[in-house]
């Protein structure tokens, strides 16, 4: 402790304290960010193949398998369905890119021409749900109440009340909402994509997931009112006391600053 | 708390002591100097600078009216239902924006103004106040405990055992009353924290169509809930009743149910567990269907639904009940009996 | 008492008419005499005495919005359907709670406004409230005569965070019955008693039909009549007392410096209650607070993630939700440690805040009254504890937000979980010791400064080329106001054999407040302070820097 205590004023010592004050943090950071899980680093070229099989051995075949029966890297693609072709790889998140507990969505690579083609490709292997048309997720004849009632009871409990996204078990997380396209949607209730269960046509009509949609596009999309003001990003009482503590209290504080203080004086002259 | 044995020396010099501020000398260089001399702020001095101040104060005051009439103005011409964009904050109602804001700044520049009158015009020279110390005075004292005596002697309290000790009984009685009152807040628990509205023969029926299920209707990797046949939203007692009644049925491939009892009350790898927490009955059911986990989003507890719901992290004490289910004749999925155990938190009487 | 004497008529060699008034008044209340003593009582001006107005005029505000509310608000639990002009929810089933909450935000002119101030006042009233005791705590004012006066405060933040809690549960939305739930579990996690006042708190199971009235009377007559009594007492208290004041040129413990209630305090204390109120309308014009019509009505089997309570019920959040699952099952009974424990440190963690005035005095052993603040830094271990325990509150906080915590910066939400169950054992002792070496370091610098003056950041070259830079000696009233603060010895346990070489016993409470003084004030904890003859000895010799 003595030792320590004489070298405290030593030019350097800062400077180590900085250091390990970062090590620390970053080291932290590491141990609690999530561990990896998913593999497969395959980066796709700009592909001028214009077959689903063809971009298949070269996009995905690496870790699903040269016929879509899955590896240890892959789950197996038999019977998925086009639904889940166009809503992985139309959301980016296919092919997978880096690893992490979950496999984020990203940049779309593949044209919709291509995912099409790769859709039929794999709708081949084995029978499953087809991409929806758009009168399955417009938004004609939805009753928005309902859907909130059914988002309520399906939904809510990953997504948030409105669709804002939630945490999952170690690092996987249920993704916000906002901006995703209808039929991504649609898509991703039919197939359950990654650790989101399904919700097939059998337990959860057609017309339930309209309805979910439409309710969807009231409370969560660019035009959505949010009467009150700043929404504070939709996530209920922490940013709420956030908000109250440094804006709220903060001002107030501000302000018996200004009023405590003392007032200018003249200059002596 | 006595603190009579610790020693006086022990205790620092009075602060301050009674002493009179005393100019500096050689004996204490730190000693009060007493009250700094005021010194004038502009206002005090050039009556320029202090009218300046008066006709800010009045018109702060003056905008506080301005907004007051804003504030009524608002509320008489925008449209309950209208919407504004205001960057950065979004789309908003526009009465809730303009009524806030006026009524913000009608309030807000009374304050300022007060304020302001009060820092620039009015005196600003500080005044020392003397202090006496809270507790009385020693003949104060005195006089307060003797009259006390006087009067608990003159009240033959002290005497009359009898009297006092059936007065104090009286009064320790009578708040029993009030207790006893409350008894009609509510039942007894009796059992119904054990029995849910499942019985032999119920079937499940889909929360989402209102219909009964069959085994073919739930994939592998889905998820659904089901409430039992029979109850309904509108019912009276529709909220008591889902409240322990809640289903959330998966399905796994049998091979994957490690848990025994779990395969057995199974139906085709169909399973059905309450929905309801049993750490403090947050309905629970983010459930992750590759790895089987659910997660309670309250308090994260988090059950293995392929392992008996056995808890693997989080607060809750033990696992989810399961519900025996099985097909009828119709082939629908009913429920082959109550829950076995009380759904739900767990409480003293569970055992 | 007497305005507008200007303008009042005046008839022949009367009084003016305010003048009158007053007299007739003082007749018969006698509020002369009450005027004499108060009028122009003096007030010390500092940012900091000003906290407590903060909550005060939030308290205020919050009572004239919620009587508002009340006009509209239906405090019932049947079911309606929904036909009003919010359409997302147009034919749902909800409580009549839920449907006047709607209406209150939608169809009711202004009523969203009076709700949101309603709601934001409340979060900045209790924000208010845990600044004002902390800043109370690090300055020493909980001490004598002003102990009681600290336990009123208290009371108000913990009756505070219940009035909120059941505040924020009457609109019977989804996310408040949610909390309302998790209440109610942790009500039966009590032993021997949990289901009986389960029953008898909601009239029968849960969520039955009677919570909603029965928190609305609590809500609005029982709890703010309590805390109305108190804040009333507290007031009292501090008029009476007069308030503390720092350490300064001319403030003693004997007397205190400031401006007159009249004018001057008035004007700013009055004209602060319209500067918060304008803020508080201003923050509920342009930001949203419980949105309950995107939230949705209550239902028992319905739960979205991020369900949190309102701030200052988060750090009781924390605790639940770091604690392991701990369930004991023994002769039939279960015994929920899981919940239980939780709500058991809780109360101990608010307790032992609440009674640090006593031990404070207790290991001192000083009665005599303070009216001088301390500056945080000459009391470390006071300033260490208080540190020590706002860091384990924060972690709570953090525990009771672990999923937005997770989820906004991308971490595991078991890692954050595990965090905080470490943290809030390991992260007290560490700030605790850092505040202390920290507190000293700067007692150190002030006696430094004190003896060598201060640093003036001129260079001047001696004749013989060396470099110094020049100090410039403090003022009186610097030095003065460096060295007034109190400095105590530690209490030692005396002689053990009396003067007939009888052994005395020296008692267990005794050894444990001759260690506590010893942490305390012993070497370890405490810079001793300038001495004239230090001060002397080093400014006689003149010349040296």
């Amino acid at each position: 402790m003595k030792k320590l205590s004489a070298r405290r004023r030593h030019p350097l010592a800062a400077l180590v304290v900085l250091l390990l004050a970062l090590a620390c943090t970053g080291g932290l950071y590491a141990a609690f960010a999530p561990a990896s899980k998913a593999q497969a680093d395959e980066t796709a070229q700009s592909l001028a193949i214009d077959e689903g099989k063809k971009l298949y051995a070269v996009g995905c075949a690496s870790c699903h398998g040269t016929g879509g029966q899955g590896t240890t890297d892959g789950p197996s693609l038999v019977g998925v369905g086009a639904a889940a072709v166009d809503f992985q790889v139309g959301t980016g998140r296919m092919p997978a890119q880096q690893p992490g507990a979950q496999v984020p969505k990203k940049k779309v690579i593949y044209s919709q021409a291509e995912i099409d083609q790769l859709a039929a490709y794999i709708a081949s292997l084995g029978a499953g749900p087809a991409i929806p048309s758009e009168e399955k997720y417009g938004p004609e004849g939805a009753d928005i109440a309902k859907g909130g009632e059914l988002f309520r009871t399906n939904c809510a409990q990953c997504h948030n009340f409105t669709g804002k996204g939630g945490a999952l078990t170690h690092g996987k997380y249920a993704p916000s909402l906002e901006g995703v396209d209808p039929k991504h949607i649609y898509e991703a209730m039919q197939t359950g994509p990654q650790n989101m269960p399904s919700f097939p046509d059998t337990t959860l009509s057609e017309q339930n997931k309209k309805d979910i949609i439409a309710y969807l596009d009231a409370v969560n999309s660019d035009d959505t009112v949010d009467p009150g003001g700043l929404s504070l990003g939709g996530l209920g009482p922490v940013s709420e006391g956030l908000f109250g503590w440094i804006f709220g209290l903060g001002a107030c504080i501000a302000v018996a600053v200004w009023v405590a203080a003392r007032t200018a004086k003249a200059k002596k002259s | 708390m006595s603190s009579q044995d610790i020693p006086e020396e022990n205790l620092p010099a009075e602060q301050g002591g009674t002493h009179v501020p005393k100019p500096a000398d050689d004996k204490n260089p730190f000693a009060d100097p007493g009250l700094p001399p005021h010194e004038h702020r502009i206002q005090d001095i050039d009556e320029r600078a202090a009218k300046r101040s008066e006709r800010t104060v009045a018109l702060l005051f003056t905008v506080s009216m301005l907004a007051t009439i804003g504030f009524i103005a608002s509320f008489v011409a925008i449209p309950q239902d209208k919407s504004i964009y205001v960057f950065p904050i979004g789309h908003i109602s526009a009465m809730n924006f303009a009524l806030g804001l006026t009524l913000g700044v009608a309030l807000f520049t009374i304050g300022a103004g007060a304020v302001h009158w009060a820092r620039t015009l009015m005196s600003d020279e500080e005044v020392a106040d003397e202090r006496h110390p809270i507790e009385a005075d020693p003949e104060t004292r005195a006089k307060v405990h003797a009259d006390f005596k006087q009067g608990a002697k003159e009240s033959v309290i002290g005497r009359r055992k009898l009297i006092r000790n059936t007065m104090l009984g009286a009064l320790t009685l009578v708040p029993l009353s009030g207790v006893v009152l409350l008894r009609d807040l509510g039942p007894l628990p009796g059992t119904k924290l054990r029995h849910t509205l499942w019985s032999k023969g119920k079937l499940l029926v889909n929360m989402n169509t209102n219909e009964p299920m069959r085994p073919s209707d739930i994939g592998v990797g889905s998820l659904t809930f089901a409430k039992p046949e029979g109850l309904e939203e509108h019912d009276h007692d529709f909220q008591n009743e889902i409240a322990k009644a809640a289903l959330m049925i998966i399905r796994l491939e049998p091979d994957s149910i490690k848990d025994k009892r779990e395969l057995e009350w199974s139906h085709e790898g169909i399973v059905a567990y309450s929905k309801i927490c049993t750490h403090v009955g947050c309905p629970i059911s983010l459930y992750e269907q590759q790895t089987h986990h659910a997660l309670c989003p309250c308090h994260q507890s988090t059950f293995d639904l392929s392992d008996g719901a056995r808890v693997i992290f989080g607060p809750a004490g033990h696992p989810l009940p399961q519900l025996r289910i099985g097909v009828n004749d119709e082939g629908y999925l009913e429920a082959l009996s109550d829950f076995e155990e009380p759904v739900g938190p767990a409480f003293w009487e569970r055992g | 008492m007497s305005t507008a004497a200007n303008d009042a008529p005046r008839s022949r060699g009367k009084a003016p008419a305010g003048e009158r008034v007053a007299d007739w008044a003082d007749g018969r209340l006698g509020i002369y005499s009450l005027a004499k003593a108060n009028m122009r009582k003096i007030f010390p001006d500092h940012w900091s005495f000003m906290l407590g107005e903060v909550c005060l005029y939030s308290f205020i505000i919050i009572i004239l919005t919620g009587v508002y509310l009340t006009l509209f608000f239906h405090p019932s639990m049947n079911e309606v359907t929904y036909h009003g002009s919010y359409v997302p929810m147009q034919g749902q089933l909800m409580s009549e709670a839920y449907k006047s909450t709607l209406d209150i935000s939608f169809d009711v002119r202004g009523g969203l406004l009076i709700r949101q101030i309603h709601h934001w006042a409340a979060i900045i009233f209790l924000a208010g409230m845990f600044v004002h005791m902390m800043r109370v705590f690090f300055t020493g004012a909980f001490r004598k005569p002003r102990e009681i006066n600290w336990l009123f405060g208290f009371l108000l933040f913990v009756l505070g965070m219940f009035t909120g809690f059941t505040g924020y549960s009457l609109p019977d939305d989804l996310l408040s019955g949610t909390g309302v739930r998790f209440t109610q579990g942790a009500i039966l996690s009590m032993p021997i008693v949990g289901t009986y006042i389960s029953m008898f708190l909601f009239g029968g199971e849960f969520p039955g039909t009677d919570f909603v009235a029965r928190f609305y009377s609590i809500h609005i007559l029982l709890l703010p009549g309590i805390m109305l009594g108190l804040v009333v007492g507290h007031l009292i208290l501090v008029f009476y007392h007069k308030h503390t004041q720092f350490a300064g040129p001319g403030k003693t413990n004997k007397n205190v410096v400031g401006m007159p209630l009249l004018p001057v305090y008035m004007a700013k204390a009055g004209g602060f209650f319209f500067l918060v109120f304008g803020v508080i309308a201003i923050v509920a014009g342009i930001a949203s607070v419980n949105p309950i019509w995107a939230i949705g009505p209550y239902r028992p089997d319905q739960v979205s993630t991020g369900a949190q309570p309102d701030w200052y019920m988060g750090f009781a959040e924390g605790l639940v939700r770091a604690m392991p699952g701990w369930e004991i099952n023994f002769w039939g009974h279960t015994l929920v440690l899981g919940v239980f424990v939780p709500l058991v440190i809780f109360g101990i963690f608010l307790a032992v805040l609440a009674l640090y005035p006593f031990i404070e005095s207790w290991v001192t052993g000083d009665k005599r009254e303070h009216h001088i603040l301390d500056r945080p830094r000459n009391a470390p271990t006071r300033t260490a504890f208080g540190v020590a325990w706002v860091t384990a509150y924060m972690i709570m906080l953090i525990g009771g937000g672990n999923d937005i915590v997770a989820t906004h910066f991308h971490l595991s939400i078991n890692a954050v979980t595990w965090f905080v169950r470490i943290g809030f054992f390991v992260g007290p002792v560490i700030a605790f010791v850092v505040t202390k070496r920290i507190c000293l370091g700067l007692q150190r610098r002030d006696k430094d400064k004190v003896l060598h003056g201060r640093e003036s950041g001129i260079i001047k070259r001696l004749p013989h080329g060396e470099f110094i830079e020049v100090h410039e000696p403090l003022s009186q009233e610097q030095l003065h106001t460096l060295t007034a603060h109190e400095q105590y010895k530690p209490a030692e346990i005396g002689p053990t054999v009396d003067e007939n070489g009888v052994e005395r016993k020296v008692k267990g409470t005794e050894k444990l407040r001759a260690k506590l003084s010893e942490a305390y004030y012993g070497e370890e904890s405490q810079i001793p302070k300038p001495t004239v003859e230090e001060y002397k000895e080093i400014t006689s010799g003149h010349g040296h820097h």
